[in-house]
């Protein structure tokens, strides 16, 4: 004999019933679905009503709906017990229903039956008769099948067993789990599964998880964010999920769940960043103490490859947006021609070496306070070369000349951008006091252009329409319209190395409500 | 075997990659009774039929412990590594 777990469940109707009571108990697992179940729910209900005054009869039922169905189908007046979380089921370790389980007052088990044997079923009524003195339940015994073998229990439907397991082992993963045959080659599977960007990717195994988790303090199940296009959940522990696979430490999850829940605001517009035909892609800019603490690299290639924070924090947004929220390309994701920083693009800025406001500062938090902020770029970095201008007004005007081509020459108002200064630029600048409002202003001086040259004409029929032209006045063609609708359209960082005349740009998307407005959020855990 | 955490939404059914079929049965073949009671009058049945029509064949018979649960590792890797077929006898 052993003990049986206690429990508490309710029937439909919202009342109790508990186990072990005062009295012995008959508890017979079942669920509506299995026919075997169905052929035995009479029976059930003949011992309830025959029983009853002597026995606790409690039958558990597997599914809400199924509960209902039985006690409708079968006009049952014993209750069907709620247990749609499976977790008494799984208490007692159920493979098969129905599983009778004959209890003694103190909850001790007397026996144990699977399936439907006649014979066995028929010695229970017997003994029960016996040991209440209550008459033998009506039932027609001999139209009853001989035996049935029952149906494999919900609980140990092998996904929802991994799920039950978990739980009783307080294990803060709920994640599907997936197993790869010895035979198989996990990376193979991974790229077969549609999980990766192209590339290999780290096995997120429920050990690299938990690992990844630790860098964490927030809840694994917590919802963080409801990523488009399908609406995905993206809770902590998916996204520690893809960022095992993207190769990140537990110590950058922060930042990038972080990066999740900037993306997926209506400002930032993630799914229409990732399904625009023109390829727009998350630019991360880090500011902060964070920089450091991650390794972050701002100085010598601070926007290419080789660093495994810059690299690996990109890759894990893009590789949750693929994955939670199921922007793949050919999917959702239709840039015509794509582009690298699709794979990653995290940097940032070498606050050090700015003699300015840094970014996140300019954008309304403390030099102290670590902050992501979010750009979405169609193009970049483009280099913008200049190795001659000596003074602040002449390198100023070599970026606006340069970003003329953001979309098109003729393209004014159209988007935003993101230029990066290097130190030996930033140099040029500091030497004849030029701020960044003023390389701003020179920008928007040495593009601006009269509307009459931005038309359409034969050498191209991007700008202003003729029929739109041609009603202004030759007074209004004459304006002269900058580049950029605003100044703040012109963002300014500082990065790359002490060596090279070089900065470089990313060029927009739909700028503003229409499209996309960049979004810079604190990391609260630091 | 390698066990990894599913890093989608989930709601899409991870898909398995099918066995290239080889058009016929040669060498030996496992048939594999998942312990559901009476699978085992199908599994003799089929076992007669094929030694009777395919001489050439090895028939080995193997059982999973519980219909209600995947079968075990060992179990798999045996299968696996003794046969160039298997027919499982599935559900009721």
């Amino acid at each position: 004999m052993s003990e049986l777990p206690a429990f508490l469940l309710e029937d439909d109707a919202g009342r109790s019933s508990s186990f072990p009571g005062e009295r012995p108990a008959l508890i017979c697992f079942v669920k509506e679905d299995c026919p075997t179940c169905n052929e035995v729910m009479p029976v059930i209900e003949a011992f309830y009503r025959a029983f009853a005054d002597g026995v606790d009869i409690l039958v558990p039922g597997q599914t809400v709906e199924g509960n209902r169905t039985l006690t409708k189908k079968h006009a049952l007046t014993v209750p069907i017990l709620d247990d749609s979380s499976l977790k008494v089921s799984f208490a007692y370790d159920v493979e098969i229903v129905p599983s009778l389980y004959l209890a003694d007052p103190t909850g001790q088990s007397q026996r144990t039956l699977v399936g439907f044997v006649r014979e066995e079923w028929q010695a229970l009524a017997e003994q029960l008769s016996q040991t209440t003195g209550l008459a033998m339940p009506d039932v027609d015994w001999s139209s009853c099948p001989e035996w049935r073998p029952g149906c494999g229990s919900l609980s140990a439907d092998p996904l929802v067993a991994a799920r039950l397991q978990a739980e009783s082992e307080n294990s803060p993963l709920r994640a599907r789990r997936i197993d790869i045959a010895a035979h198989d080659d996990e990376f193979e599977f991974m790229f077969d599964q549609g999980f990766s960007d192209g590339l290999p990717l780290v096995p997120p195994t429920p050990e690299r998880v938990l690992r990844m988790l630790s860098g964490t303090r927030r809840d694994a199940q917590e919802v963080i964010a409801t990523m488009p296009p399908n609406m995905g959940e993206a809770t902590v522990e998916k996204v520690a999920i893809n960022a095992v696979m993207a190769g990140c430490k537990p110590e950058y999850l922060p930042l990038i769940l972080t990066a999740v829940e900037a993306v997926c605001t209506d400002e930032y517009n993630i799914h229409g960043v990732m399904a625009t035909t023109m390829g727009a892609s998350p630019v991360m800019v880090v500011n902060g103490p964070i920089r450091e603490r991650l390794g972050l690299n701002m100085k010598l290639g601070a926007l290419g490859q080789g660093n495994r924070a810059n690299s690996t924090i990109g890759r894990a947004l893009r590789l949750a947006i693929r994955n939670i929220g199921g922007a793949r390309p050919g999917g959702t994701e239709r840039s015509t021609l794509g582009n690298p920083m699709k794979f990653t693009m995290c940097f940032a800025e070498w606050e050090e070496r700015n003699p300015w406001t840094p970014l996140h500062v300019e954008r309304g938090f403390e030099q102290d306070d670590s902050v992501i902020s979010i750009f979405a770029m169609t193009s970049g970095p483009t280099l913008m070369v200049d190795q001659d201008s000596r003074t602040g007004a002449q390198l100023a005007g070599t970026f606006g000349l340069c970003l003329e081509s953001a979309f098109h020459p003729k393209a004014h108002y159209a988007t935003e951008v993101l230029v990066v200064i290097s130190p030996e630029h930033v140099d040029t600048f500091v030497r004849d006091g030029f701020d960044k409002a003023s390389i701003r202003a020179r920008i928007q001086e040495v593009t601006s252009r009269p509307i009459r040259e931005l038309v359409e004409n034969e050498v191209s029929a991007v700008g202003f329409k003729k029929a739109f032209a041609d009603g202004m006045d030759s007074q209004a063609l004459d304006k002269l319209l900058p580049k950029f609708k605003s100044e703040d359209d012109i963002h300014i960082v500082v990065a790359g190395s002490e060596a090279g005349k070089f900065s470089g740009a990313f060029h927009g998307w739909a700028t503003g409500e229409i499209g996309s407005i960049p979004v810079s959020r604190k990391i609260e855990e630091v | 075997m390698v066990t990894i955490l599913d890093p989608t939404d989930e709601r899409v059914p991870v898909e398995r990659q099918v066995t290239p079929r080889v058009g016929e049965i040669t060498g030996n073949v496992a048939l594999l009774d998942i312990s559901k009671p009476r699978g085992s009058v199908l599994l003799d049945r089929l076992e007669a039929l094929l030694t009777e029509r395919m001489p050439g064949i090895n028939v080995t018979r193997y059982a999973k412990p519980t219909f209600a649960k995947p079968a075990p590792d060992a179990l798999r890797a045996e299968i696996s590594a003794e046969n160039d077929f298997i027919i499982e006898g599935l559900a009721d």
